[in-house]
């Protein structure tokens, strides 16, 4: 398991399911320190970050501007904290990776996805949120960096009218 | 408790609200405040929150009910005389009695009840026969089926029988899911209506298990909209749930389903009404709350009307709200039956060219209950009615329960909790249906259950850090009071016994709850572990139903012995019109 291939929805559903936090630290995932889309080196760094800013520094090097071609679906308030499904689909083209922080985690990297030429540029994932956080989503296209961030709300619940 | 008629005729200068003229008379006959003039050629009744309460109720309205940021002193959150303001109504008046919480209780003497199934019969038939049948159809934005001992004990199979008696011909929902998928779908089953949700999907798990759904497709569980004709048009009624039923309540109830707003499936939905079915209107039968639909109006076009429920507002006008396809009006209809919705469309092709509203407050003196509902009511209390219907206890105070902090409802609970369980806090859920005792009343087992009946209604005590009550109070405030709507979930804040704090409601979480303390005056340590009793966890819990609880402190006639200290002092919010004076 590497990276997600394709459209197919029967494999991107498997796909879905599979990926998680606590499998990326498993994976092979071949990215590395600012030539993320050209090395194979696994992102050990950048996933031992606590802070965000650090994070996207360690992973890419520099600073990713917001964009409304980023497609971030995520929910106002999580059902479950323990598997927020968040997923991101983009109209920029050359796509090379799409990453994703949660900037109130422990370690506010939980996955970064290496896309191949000729890839569709979607990928859905869920994420395990100790509490209310925002969640930024990096898409590494023709080699600049874009952004897109919601916040997901993260209650002891209860209490409804 | 003899109506008079004068005090009817006083109120009819404002008896129904239009969207366009202020109110007017309407002649001599106080039942008159019902003949509303003809206009358009498809009337929508609407129904919602009635939390199945089957026979007229005493139900006071808030005087707490803060709004912050872009929802500060807009309504919904206006209340008392500042609501009466607004909407122009006469302090005095049977209006000013509905609508909010203005002299509740010398008004209750001279207004009586409102609400009841038989009522409410006689009134919608009444309404539905002014403009014949083709013209009318009559919807229920949900919480219909929770809210009494009997709806608890039926699993909502009673509000079933009568809704089809009443003929409601589609709903929605957010209390009917916490009886679990399997007594929604039996109720459905019976149900004559349509029961419409396009906001609820089978998970991921349950898709892939190949579990019941209406469309496999896209993973819709419900369907998610009808469309009927009307004066020979074409009205599509789109439901939406209320969004947080796995947040709000124990998740085992809809293990399979997720929920959320899901604009961006509504704007599809919509689109496609508009489209490929070439509706002529488009209304939401929304369970979102006043506040999410007021924004999600800003955010999805095509639709004409949101008739809103959830949060229980009594809002006389739609508000119009502004989006990038046009203007969509957003309503509230109220709860518990105290009134009616009367929605008047003007049709041409492909829109809607004009719109009349009536919120009417459904008096319960003032209408004829329809016999063949009254007998249908007396049927279904029968077999419960003589094991609840002791008078346990005589309260010398007005209970109620709505307010966004506390109310006396639920501070009898609070220290029935803390007296029967032998906790030093206790903290009971902010629930907004519940009905009101006037002072003197004589309490039933019915009365109680008509405040607790859930079907999670489990009683716990357990440690507690003063560090992690706080944060409890933080994160429930945070549904209230959070700047976005679509952050909040309705409901009013926990009730807390034996515990007093300050709250800021205009700061960010984690920062609004400040000098907690004790019942006996000392600060809460951050540190110490306190007992705390409850109610209503979403975690599940052991303990007795929390009506036996509050029963057995009843009967005990210690009632009111204990009085709370300072409650909550609220801070940052002088002034603000969502507080009465």
């Amino acid at each position: 398991m590497t990276t997600h291939t394709g459209p197919h929805p029967t494999r991107r559903l498997i796909l879905q399911g599979a990926v998680s936090v606590a499998l990326i630290g498993l994976g092979n995932l071949p990215f590395a320190p600012v030539r993320a889309a050209a090395n194979d080196k696994y992102p050990e760094e950048a996933f031992k970050l606590k802070n965000e800013a650090d994070a996207i520094k360690a992973l890419y090097g520099r600073t990713a501007e917001p964009s409304d071609k980023i497609k971030l679906d995520a929910p106002e308030i999580a059902e479950n904290g323990g598997v927020v499904p968040i997923s991101v689909a983009t109209t920029l083209d050359k796509v090379t990776t799409i990453s994703f922080f949660v900037a109130e985690n422990p370690n506010a990297l939980a996955a970064s996805y290496k896309f191949p030429d000729g890839t569709i540029p979607a990928v859905a994932n869920r994420l395990k949120m100790a509490k209310t956080s925002n969640v930024t989503a990096i898409v590494e296209a023709d080699g600049k960096l874009y952004s897109a961030t919601k916040e997901v709300k993260v209650t002891v619940g209860g209490c409804g009218g | 408790m003899a109506i008079r008629r004068r005090d009817f005729l006083k109120s009819s200068a404002v008896a129904a609200a239009s969207l366009v003229l202020p109110r007017f008379a309407r002649g001599a006959e106080t039942a008159g405040i019902y003949d509303i003039e003809r206009f358009g050629n498809a009337r929508i009744l609407h129904l919602t929150d009635t939390h199945a309460q089957l026979n007229p109720v005493y139900f006071r309205e808030p005087s707490v009910n803060i709004g912050i940021g872009e929802m500060a002193g807009r309504p919904p959150h206006l209340v008392g005389r500042a609501f009466l303001e607004h909407f122009g109504i006469r302090p005095d008046s049977a209006d000013a009695y509905a609508f909010t919480s203005v002299e509740f209780e010398k008004s209750a003497g001279r207004f009586g009840k409102l609400g009841g199934f038989a009522h409410l019969k006689t009134l919608i038939d009444r309404l539905r026969g002014d403009v014949g049948e083709k013209h009318a159809m009559l919807v229920d934005g949900g919480d219909l089926w929770q809210g009494t001992g009997l709806a608890n004990i039926m699993q909502g199979r009673d509000m079933v029988e009568v809704a089809n008696l009443l003929g409601i011909e589609a709903m929605t929902g957010h209390w009917e899911f916490t009886y679990g998928e399997q007594a929604l779908r039996d109720n459905l089953e019976h149900f004559k209506g349509e029961f419409l949700a396009q906001n609820v999907f089978l998970t991921e798990e349950a898709a892939f298990n190949d579990a019941l759904a209406f469309d496999k497709a896209s993973g819709r569980v419900f369907k998610p909209s009808t469309i009927k004709e009307l004066g020979g048009h074409r009205v599509a009624i789109i439901g939406q749930a209320f969004p947080y039923v796995p947040i709000a309540h124990p998740k085992r109830f809809t293990p399979d389903w997720t929920f959320g707003i899901r604009e961006e499936e509504l704007q599809k939905h919509v689109d496609a009404l508009r489209g490929a079915d070439k509706v002529d209107a488009v209304i939401l039968l929304s369970h979102n709350g006043m506040d999410v639909d007021l924004k999600l109006a800003s955010r999805v076009t095509g639709i004409d009307v949101i008739l809103g429920g959830h949060t229980h507002d009594a809002v006389p006008q739609p508000i119009a709200v502004k989006n990038a396809g046009g203007t969509t009006l957003v309503t509230n209809a109220g709860s518990n039956g105290k009134f009616l919705a009367v929605l008047d469309l003007a049709l041409d092709k492909g829109r809607v060219s004009d719109i009349r509203y009536h919120l009417l407050p459904v008096y319960s003196e003032l209408l004829k209950p329809d016999l063949g509902m009254a007998e249908l009511i007396g049927k279904l209390r029968a077999p419960h009615v003589t094991d609840w219907s002791e008078k346990i206890a005589t309260p010398d105070r007005l209970l109620y329960r709505r307010d966004n902090f506390a109310g006396p409802v639920d501070e009898l609970i609070c220290t029935a909790l803390r007296t029967e369980l032998d906790a030093e806090i206790a903290l009971s859920p902010g629930f907004r249906w519940g009905v009101t005792a006037l002072p003197g009343q004589p309490l039933t087992m019915e009365d109680v259950l008509a405040e607790t009946a859930i079907t999670y209604p489990e009683t716990y005590v357990q440690e507690m850090t003063g560090a992690q009550i706080k944060d409890v109070l933080e994160d429930i405030c945070d549904n209230l009071f959070n700047a976005d709507p679509y952050y909040q979930q309705g409901g009013d804040m926990v009730r807390a016994g034996g515990l007093s704090y300050a709250c800021s409601p205009t700061n960010a979480i984690g920062s609004r709850i400040s000098e907690l303390k004790l019942a006996n005056g000392k600060a809460l340590s951050a540190v110490r572990h306190y007992k705390v009793a409850g109610w209503a966890s979403v975690n599940g819990q052991q303990g007795a139903p929390v009506w036996d609880v509050v029963g057995r402190y009843l009967r005990s006639g210690r009632m009111f012995q204990e009085r709370l200290g300072a409650g909550v002092t609220l801070k940052g919010v002088d002034g603000n019109p969502g507080i009465a004076g």
